[in-house]
């Protein structure tokens, strides 16, 4: 597990910690296959939990069983984030105020989830994150605003406009994306080795 | 602290304990722009006394010819609420300090839930007309124990959103029922009893509303108590506080300097550091945290009992 501990300069470094258990109404889990297991652990920390819980699981077909086995009151199974706007849209259509969310897997399922939840009316305070697996970030082009999803480099090339973008620590809580800025834009040409994004 | 020198012009009873007052500038002046859930600062001068209550303001926020405040008696209190009641008279000029608003609403909830007990209802009077201007999804519900206290129903426009509970009639507010079945984005907001507004942060915490969610407001008045000593280590004085007076007020008597807004245990601003304390402080406020309450005092409401407290003043 990874817990992303927030840059200093950046405030809007989005924050995860492990999951908690918190008195809810009802819950609403999300993960891919590596975040699964923080939903075990969530499940096996706070076992009432799941009889009032939908999950949905992103590309985590290999998880499916053992969270079958915990027995919660739907699952719901997507093969990948293209999916999850139409199946969280589901899951949140009748919720009311009380409804806690829990996310674990990577930043551009977390970032993409919360913002769909959010923009659905959840406040802030009732979605909990837990960082896991990939550090690939979904990114936004401020240039274009082409989103690629799980970029592993800084810099990388945006797949909508072609810049060697930057991959910043700013986050867009509204888009569910952090920011890729031209890294060249002073000096045209002058682009930095791309290096694997650790953090 | 800034004020306005206002007109008394209007005295009108809602019910029998509760009396509605209207404040107009002496020339008819625009007076400053509030916002629902503001309130002011009424100084009395009451003979020797001076007492200085907080009041919601009333009034459509869009109406910018006067302030009004609806005023509850209370018969135990400390006697400003009878001061409004039996010493005011239409014509006089008062000291209303300028609309402070901890209790605004957050225009970027989805629904506005509104709970009001008795006379809590006030600063909902401000913000309905403000949400219904906006178009935006509220409901208010106006609890009282007898149906004669619903004394703010007249005041209420036309084809407002209200649910009225009267528990003598047997219709409670079901608060656990009413938290469930709010649409995502509901904000609460509360202003009643203490204890009204204690069940409903619970019951919506346990059901899990965040607490960025949840708003409440009730101004405390400073209770009387024992007489206590109070040693102000900054200005070097040692202050005796009676039993009807709050240690904001002795400081004030003393010409000791100290910062205020709400004077009901809400704002946070005359927060004080505690330096010593032989004995233990009667916290009555709603700021401090629990981990500071050994080392801050806030002189509005909190009282002290024992050989002598030392505040940093």
């Amino acid at each position: 597990m990874t817990t992303v501990p927030p840059s200093p300069a950046i405030a809007s470094r989005p924050r995860h910690a492990p999951l908690v258990p918190r008195p809810c109404g009802a819950a609403l889990m999300v993960a891919d296959q590596a975040g699964a297991a923080a939903l075990l652990t969530l499940a096996g920390a706070a076992p009432g939990i799941m009889s009032r819980t939908t999950v949905l699981l992103c590309a985590a077909g290999g998880m499916a069983g053992a969270i079958r086995a915990q027995n919660p009151a739907r699952l719901v199974q997507i093969a990948s984030t293209a999916e999850l706007p139409a199946a969280l849209d589901a899951a949140l259509r009748d919720a009311r105020m009380g409804l806690h969310m829990f996310l674990a897997g990577s930043e551009g399922l977390i970032g993409q989830a919360r913002a769909i939840a959010m923009a659905a009316g959840l406040p802030a305070g009732a979605i909990q994150s837990e960082h896991r697996g990939t550090m690939a970030r979904r990114m936004q082009c401020v240039h274009c605003k082409t989103i690629a999803e799980e970029v592993a480099t800084d810099p990388y090339d945006c797949p909508g406009c072609g810049r060697a973008l930057f991959v910043r620590d700013h986050f867009s809580r509204r888009i569910g994306a952090f920011q890729g800025v031209c890294v060249d834009a002073e000096t045209p040409g002058e682009r930095p080795r791309p290096v694997e994004i650790r953090a | 602290m800034t004020s306005l020198q206002l007109k008394l012009t209007r005295k009108d009873p809602l019910s029998p304990r509760i009396t509605r007052f209207r404040f107009e500038h002496p020339r008819a002046a625009e007076l400053p722009a509030f916002s629902g859930g503001a309130h002011v600062m009424v100084e009395m001068r009451d003979g020797e006394r001076l007492h200085r209550n907080a009041y919601s303001l009333i009034s459509d926020p869009s109406d910018r010819t006067g302030y009004e405040i609806a005023v509850q008696r209370e018969d135990g209190g400390r006697g400003g609420s009878r001061f409004m009641h039996g010493q005011t008279r239409i014509g006089m000029v008062m000291n209303i300090g300028l609309p402070v608003n901890l209790f605004a609403l957050d225009l970027t909830a989805r629904k506005h839930l509104l709970i009001a007990g008795g006379v809590g209802v006030t600063p909902f009077l401000a913000q309905i007309p403000q949400l219904a201007r906006l178009g935006a999804a509220y409901e208010l519900h106006y609890a009282v124990r007898r149906r004669e206290e619903l004394a703010a129903l007249p005041l209420l426009p036309a084809g407002a959103a209200v649910h009225v509970h009267v528990g003598a009639e047997g219709r409670r507010l079901d608060l656990a029922a009413l938290l469930a079945a709010q649409p995502l984005g509901t904000h609460l907001y509360v202003c009643a009893s203490e204890r009204m507004i204690r069940a409903a942060r619970e019951t919506a915490l346990a059901q899990g509303w965040p607490q960025e969610a949840v708003h409440s407001e009730q101004f405390l008045a400073p209770a009387p108590g024992e007489p206590f000593e109070v040693h102000c280590a900054a200005s070097d004085r040692t202050l005796s506080v009676g039993a009807e007076q709050s240690l904001l007020e002795a400081l004030e008597a003393a010409g000791i300097e100290t910062p205020w807004l709400c004077r009901g245990g809400a704002c946070g601003q005359c927060e004080t550091a505690v330096l010593a304390c032989d004995g233990s402080i009667e916290h009555r406020d709603h700021w401090l945290e629990p981990a500071e309450r050994a080392s801050r005092i806030m002189p509005c409401v909190s009282r002290f009992r024992g050989r002598l407290l030392t505040i940093d003043r």
